[in-house]
């Protein structure tokens, strides 16, 4: 538990003294959510219409783009090689790596989420799901990502081929993050979907860290 | 199981079944066709269109078994480290993807007729869809690398991820669709298929399965020898040089300065 | 009494064979100077004794039991210093240093890292951020880095790169400090390190040529990484 805590803690320091990451990260969210309107025009109603959609897949994207420093910085200036023989599992320290990802991604999206609600118009009845799904949404999408953000290193263009690699795996948790949001804005009760999101995060969770650690483990040879 | 995996077992294995598996593909992919084509009624509602089918059902099936071949493969490269699984899933994957997007093409062709467009939102073809992505996904993965083993090994890792999510895909599009979707559109393959039609449709399926074998055959070797080929360049043994000198003393050290891949 | 051995290691790198049929043992006290040329797998030697990097043949042993075995064990008696320094450029050179007395459970952290730098000489660096320090300076951080916690075993890939004249000594200092207390020093290194009686182990011996290789093992067709994991088992 030492090991998770460390490798938590200076991942959050990093970012912090870094800082540009996670403003990066909502900026790139905030910009892409304002361009649904001028693709699909202003009118109140479409964009009613499509705001939890809109919402969700600028998240997606914008998770995403991050995805790659995951393990990139700590790769090349050989971090990465001493966390693997470091004498804690490898298993937890990927998951504190990906805990200070959904940190310093996850959260300020889930954060400034309604923001953008409001902005497309979406119906107020939907911004405790929409926070809510998000919030179980945003750590699978990190916990999913960091395989592919594994698997990508010491590849030839990377960033784009993380993409490619995620963006398929990242499909149930669109449809169901979006799907609640739209069921509470009918009115319907919204659990279902929620709890096959809580499913999928905690398969995530317990699925992901191996699959990842192998990965990393690979890299190194 | 190990002693298969020997690249010379594999060839001597497989140089006797090639003729055979070639030829069976040939039959029963012909003698497929002329049912399909010729032997079998046109449907009552859909007429002729109905024959895309013979080629659309037998691709789906294609792309769904050559991805669990490769999720197979992951596995043993995983527990076993076994070098030829590598190579076999490597293989796989041009041919299920080519499959894959002969299913979604066909599918297409039969929905215009069908539907009036040329591609609808259904179930069935947004999840081969989604299967296209993550063969393409790992087509790119594995041909990223400067090491080819290293893109192979992050290959098997991938496939077997891609694998475990198939059904979670698949459940979640379904769900997405009744959601989304009036139930009165037409299924594309009904659960009746008239027994007139069952004899092609399982011809073309096992011609297209044998086909496949005889691709992987043939891709696995190419492989194997594309690797005897490098592993001989890195011996040294072909120093271009100094022709005819070397084949007699081989060169001591060209194949450790030879660049390290690290 | 600890007992470090490797037996007939082979060592494929991608499909490149880097050497084969290699053995070595050190006890208590022991250190080894790898030498050997470029690309002789000096590096590739260090990864594989540190459970990186998995022989192709053959296995390491510490106290008679395979490292594969038991990892983290091995990880936790084994400090290894690589190409890279790993000095992250934002974080101070102790924050640098601290994280990995956390990731060995150190108790008195602060003291030890406090010991570690008046060690190499750069305690007045310590709340210098990393990117400000000369590349000698970062050797010097990342060496304090192995100092810190309980070890048994060094494993220092050209640990000098970028010191002058003077840290050498003092990592032939330290060197000869670890062994005194017990340690296995196993190290590589272009200039001559001032070490007591090294054992000289020569990589070139153990190089095989592709060719010679390959007509050892018929069988195996050319196909060298395939059939190297055969002959394994």
């Amino acid at each position: 538990m030492n090991g998770f805590l460390a490798i938590l803690q200076r991942d959050l320091r990093l970012a912090l003294r870094q800082g540009a990451d996670s403003v990066m990260v909502v900026a790139f969210f905030i910009v892409t959510t304002t361009l649904f309107p001028f693709g699909v025009g202003p009118e109140a109603n479409i964009l009613a219409r499509i705001a939890s959609g809109v919402i969700w897949v600028s998240a997606l994207l914008a998770a995403m783009l991050s995805l790659e420093r995951v393990f990139q910085t700590d790769y090349e200036d050989g971090t990465l090689e001493l966390l693997t023989l470091s004498p804690v599992s490898l298993e937890l320290l990927v998951l504190g790596k990906v805990c200070a990802h959904w940190l310093t991604t996850g959260l300020p999206l889930i954060i400034a989420a309604p923001l953008m609600a409001v902005m497309l118009n979406m119906d107020q009845d939907g911004f405790v799901t929409l926070m809510l799904a998000m919030l179980l949404g945003t750590p699978a999408l990190s916990l999913i990502g960091a395989i592919g953000a594994a698997l990508i290193l010491g590849a030839r263009r990377g960033g784009v081929l993380v993409s490619l690699l995620v963006l398929p795996l990242y499909i149930p948790v669109l449809i169901f993050g979006a799907g609640a949001v739209e069921a509470a804005l009918l009115g319907i009760s919204a659990t279902a979907q929620l709890q096959i999101m809580a499913a999928i995060l905690l398969i995530a969770l317990a699925a992901t860290p191996f699959a990842t650690a192998h990965a990393v483990r690979q890299a190194m040879e | 199981m190990h002693r298969f995996a020997k690249p010379s077992v594999f060839l001597k294995l497989t140089d006797p079944l090639l003729p055979w598996l070639s030829g069976a593909t040939a039959i029963l992919i012909a003698a497929g066709l002329y049912f399909a084509l010729f032997a079998s009624p046109g449907d009552y509602q859909q007429g002729d269109t109905v024959r895309i089918m013979y080629l659309h059902v037998p691709a789906a099936w294609m792309g769904l078994f050559c991805y669990v071949g490769m999720a197979v493969c992951g596995a043993m490269s995983l527990i076993w480290k076994h070098p030829l699984a590598d190579i076999c899933a490597r293989a796989t994957a041009p041919i299920g993807a080519t499959f894959t997007a002969l299913c979604l093409i066909t599918g297409s062709l039969w929905g215009e007729p069908m539907w009036g467009t040329w591609w609808v939102w259904d179930a069935r073809l947004t999840s081969m869809l989604i299967l296209l992505f993550l063969y393409l996904g790992y087509i790119a993965l594995v041909n990223a690398f400067d090491d080819p083993e290293r893109g192979s090994k992050a290959g098997s890792a991938l496939a077997l991820v891609g694998a475990v999510n198939v059904p979670i895909v698949k459940f979640s599009v379904d769900w997405w669709n009744t959601l989304h979707q009036p139930a009165s559109i037409v299924r594309m393959d009904g659960p009746t298929v008239d027994p007139s039609m069952q004899l092609p449709l399982a011809l073309m399926i096992l011609g297209f399965t044998c086909y496949y074998f005889v691709m992987l055959i043939l891709r696995v070797r190419l492989e194997l020898n594309e690797r005897r080929i490098r592993a001989l360049q890195l011996s040294g043994m072909f120093d271009e040089r100094s022709p005819g000198q070397n084949t007699d003393t081989p060169s001591y050290d060209a194949g450790h300065n030879a660049e390290a891949s690290q | 009494m600890a007992d470090f051995s490797g037996s007939d290691l082979t060592c494929l790198r991608g499909e490149r064979l880097v050497f084969g049929g290699l053995s070595f043992a050190a006890r208590s006290g022991d250190a080894i100077v790898l030498r050997g040329r470029n690309g002789a797998g000096k590096s590739s030697l260090l990864r594989v004794m540190a459970g990186l990097l998995s022989p192709r043949a053959g296995q390491i042993c510490w106290d008679g039991e395979n490292i594969l075995e038991d990892r983290i064990g091995h990880q936790a008696r084994l400090q290894y210093l690589g190409h890279q320094d790993a000095v992250k450029p934002v974080l101070s050179v102790r924050d640098n240093l601290r994280l990995w007395g956390q990731m060995r459970g150190v108790d008195d952290l602060d003291g030890e890292i406090d010991a570690a730098l008046d060690a190499l000489d750069i305690h007045h660096l310590s709340r210098v951020a990393g990117r400000y320090l000369s590349s000698g300076q970062k050797r010097r951080t990342a060496l304090a880095r192995i100092l810190i916690g309980q070890s048994d075993l060094w494993l220092l890939d050209e640990p000098t790169v970028g010191l002058d004249r003077e840290s050498c000594g003092e990592v032939a200092r330290l060197i000869a400090e670890f062994r005194a207390r017990g340690g296995i020093v196993i190290y590589s290194t272009h200039i001559d390190l001032d070490v007591d009686a090294p054992t000289v182990l020569d990589l070139d011996e153990f190089a095989i040529p592709m060719v010679e290789w390959l007509m050892e093992h018929p069988e195996m067709d050319g196909s060298a990484p395939i059939s190297a994991q055969e002959a394994a088992q």
